[in-house]
């Protein structure tokens, strides 16, 4: 059914058609539109079979997820940021317990400095914890995410992340196919557990296990998501039968087939890197896209594929690891390392700076003419670094970073100036 | 060193008696040939370890009070290490361990997948050391108190970190020595005026029922098991368990020693509901914590090498916190609120 809707409420709407048993709510922005909505929908009664349970942490969020997916029910929850990194212990331990439990990551970045806007720092921190993390380019496949997110995550037992932009993505009206009950029925069938908690058919969950077995419990968590990588691509092909448009999959190409340099990116920011790509072709220049959808399972032979033999790469980033470089792109160039391509990151977009077209034509023409550095930050003010540098550099007690910073730019004013 | 003791067959003084002598409707869980045995022989506890006991007297009882109809949900500590080393198990009802700090939260979620799956027949106990309790578990434990979910909690408190090698918790008693508290310098062992009192905090959520007993008497404990499981709603219940290896107390004594918890004072067995006593039970022999005190290593420091009183300022205060007990729950005058 064709809204005008809040992405939040398009999510919360797709989720609510899931029929989840277990909601469980703790607020972080960005993500608090999708569980209010959640909420008013079980409150009211449209959304019939739901324990709605306002926690008192993102630690308890998910630690009931793992309590209720644990007994056979299909548990949901959502956090971003902070509420992430908070609940962090559990995250690692539903995965590793293999419960299927369904979140969504409306994606913010982490402090210090506290920042409430969007970049992908988050979901970075918990890349190798064993969930399933599929990020959306836009409000519907957001939305057509959950659907198959909680396919997925029971068929195969695994968790699974639906990533998608804070702001840009969850506080975005604008034109959503949302899925009917119907459609959802059609598709997701009633979960049927691996394991559950039942007196009927007692089982220990969560024994300990020593060096003895540990290595092969974990190499099957590595088995599923491989298995992951085939099912991602089928079931995306099932929605697509079923609802009538692409949503998900492991990978998307745009204008990439001849392509001289190949960008790639994850979530909302590949319709602007489009856009630019567009005005670059229309300039005579080879470039095109490779939107990844699944982070994790990383889809090494299909990134191989896409990005065939184009001689350049260039990955923007909303996150990086600090002490190094890009984490994505780490990815991309084991996925090519054969190719003998030049892989340059671009670090953008980070606590919600503006992306633009022309920053990015400008980085893509300077990889074009062989300028590009191994690692760029897009549009950093490099005086305001310089000077800051040189004030730790001449005074021991030259007091907080952040602060100094804003004040040199005049951005905010944080007390007196 | 080796230490005789006299065995006897009946436990003077406890006024304990033989389920023989007793009708067959009043006798244990345990002295039933068909009890569950949910948590069943072969487990690797120390030598009289008291948690291993209360736990077995708890879940057989709960058993017992939901015809069968149990799921546990048990926080990272002894219990589970215990319990289950890969590839074995001693449980035989249904138990998950997730992590330290989220066993009350993990079992708020079953009982709200049990809901929404019309099944609220099936009841859901979650269960902790002290560290996963009064520490690590708290704010998970106060979340589920104060939603009022249909959870039975229940702490074996033997007063500090023993899973990871003795270390103070939250409810480890002053002058208690720890491998984080040690016995030197003027003030030795934990700190006086620290601690957190959970019975007390528990009540003050003004959930339906709150309780504490030792595993020195096992009839209480399983008649309070059966009492919590006719509420429907948060119920905390705190047991309290000597540990031979971190009290430095002798494995026979784990029952002596509990008894003398409760009846010099230090350790109040009391029943509440919705936020008020309803019940004590009453110290029939009172003795001076220090009988309670010398049995134990952790506090060695407070005697000298022929057992007499070192340290009559510690002790001294160690008593004021009996007697403070003593009038506070009426433990002298048949128990009270």
């Amino acid at each position: 059914m064709l809204r005008q809707i809040e992405g939040s409420k398009a999510v919360a709407a797709a989720v609510a058609a899931c029929r989840p048993q277990v909601v469980c709510a703790y607020p972080i922005t960005p993500q608090t539109h999708i569980v209010e909505a959640i909420g008013a929908m079980a409150k009211s009664g449209e959304l019939t079979g739901c324990r709605f349970i306002n926690v008192e942490s993102e630690f308890a969020a998910m630690s009931v997820a793992i309590g209720a997916s644990a007994t056979g029910a299909r548990a949901y929850t959502a956090t971003a940021s902070q509420g992430l990194l908070f609940m962090i212990e559990a995250v690692y331990n539903a995965a590793g317990l293999g419960l299927p439990v369904v979140m969504t990551l409306a994606n913010r970045a982490i402090g210090a400095p506290i920042n409430i806007w969007n970049d992908h720092s988050d979901a970075m921190a918990v890349r190798d914890s064993g969930w399933v993390q599929l990020f959306a380019e836009s409000n519907q496949e957001a939305t057509d995410l959950h659907v198959q997110a909680f396919r997925l995550a029971e068929e195969l037992s695994l968790p699974v992340m639906v990533c998608m932009d804070g702001y840009v993505l969850t506080h975005c009206t604008e034109r959503v196919d949302v899925p009917t009950q119907q459609q959802v029925d059609a598709f997701l069938p009633p979960y049927q557990p691996r394991q559950a908690l039942d007196p009927a058919d007692p089982v220990t969950i969560g024994a300990m296990v020593g060096p003895e077995a540990f290595t092969e419990v974990r190499y099957l968590a590595h088995a599923k998501q491989l298995q992951a990588l085939a099912r991602i691509r089928d079931v995306a092909d099932e929605f697509g039968e079923a609802f009538g448009r692409r949503s998900g999959g492991l990978l998307r190409t745009y204008r990439a087939e001849d392509a001289e340099v190949v960008v790639v990116a994850l979530g909302s920011i590949l319709g602007t890197i489009k856009d630019a790509v567009d005005e670059l072709r229309d300039r005579g220049a080879r470039v095109g896209v490779v939107g990844i959808t699944s982070f994790r399972p990383f889809p090494l032979d299909a990134v191989h594929e896409a990005i065939g033999v184009a001689p350049r790469v260039v990955v923007v980033e909303r996150a990086f690891s600090i002490g190094f470089g890009g984490v994505l792109s780490t990815d991309v160039a084991l996925a090519i390392a054969d190719a003998k391509a030049r892989v340059s990151t671009v670090v953008a977009g980070l606590g919600g700076r503006a992306v633009s077209e022309a920053s990015l034509i400008a980085v893509v023409e300077d990889a074009i003419a062989g300028r590009l550095e191994a690692l760029r930050f897009l549009d950093l003010d490099q005086r305001a670094v310089e000077r800051e540098l040189a004030r730790m550099a001449g005074d021991r007690r030259s007091g907080p970073s952040a602060e100094n910073l804003l004040r040199d730019t005049s951005t905010v004013a944080s007390g007196s100036v | 060193m080796t230490t005789t003791q006299k065995v006897k067959f009946y436990q003077v003084g406890s006024f304990a008696v033989g389920n023989r002598l007793l009708e067959a409707d009043q006798r244990t869980v345990q002295s039933d040939a068909s009890r569950s045995n949910s948590l069943t022989s072969g487990h690797r506890a120390c030598q009289g370890c008291g948690e291993a006991l209360g736990a077995r007297y708890v879940l057989d009882a709960a058993m017992r009070a939901t015809a069968g109809k149990l799921v546990a949900v048990n926080a990272t500590g002894c219990l589970e290490v215990f319990t289950t080393p890969y590839p074995e198990t001693s449980w035989q009802l249904p138990w998950l361990h997730s992590l330290f700090g989220n066993a009350a939260a993990v079992a708020t979620g079953v009982a709200a997948a049990l809901e929404a799956q019309n099944r609220s027949d099936i009841r859901v106990i979650a269960q902790a050391g002290d560290g996963g309790t009064v520490d690590i578990g708290f704010g998970c434990l106060s979340g589920m108190f104060e939603r009022n979910d249909d959870v039975l909690f229940v702490c074996y408190d033997n007063e500090a970190y023993m899973n990871t090698g003795v270390q103070r918790s939250g409810a480890t008693p002053p002058a208690a020595r720890t491998a984080t508290t040690e016995a030197v310098g003027p003030d030795p062992g934990n700190l006086f005026g620290q601690g957190k009192d959970l019975p007390v905090l528990a009540m003050a959520h003004g959930i339906c029922y709150v309780a504490t007993a030792t595993v020195a008497d096992l009839h209480d404990l399983e008649s309070k098991v059966e009492r919590a499981m006719a509420f429907r709603g948060a119920r905390y219940l705190h047991v309290l368990v000597p540990c031979p290896l971190g009290w430095g107390s002798a494995p026979a004594d784990t029952i002596r020693v509990a008894r003398l918890a409760q009846e010099t004072g230090l350790f109040p067995v009391f029943e509440a509901e919705h936020g008020a006593v309803t019940a004590a039970s009453a110290i029939r022999h009172r003795v001076p914590v220090e009988d309670y005190l010398r049995l134990q290593g952790r506090f060695g420091h407070l005697f000298d090498g022929s057992g007499a009183v070192a340290r009559p300022d510690i002790v001294g205060r160690l008593q004021q916190l009996a007697d403070r007990n003593i009038d506070r729950y009426h433990l002298l005058e048949g128990g009270a609120s």
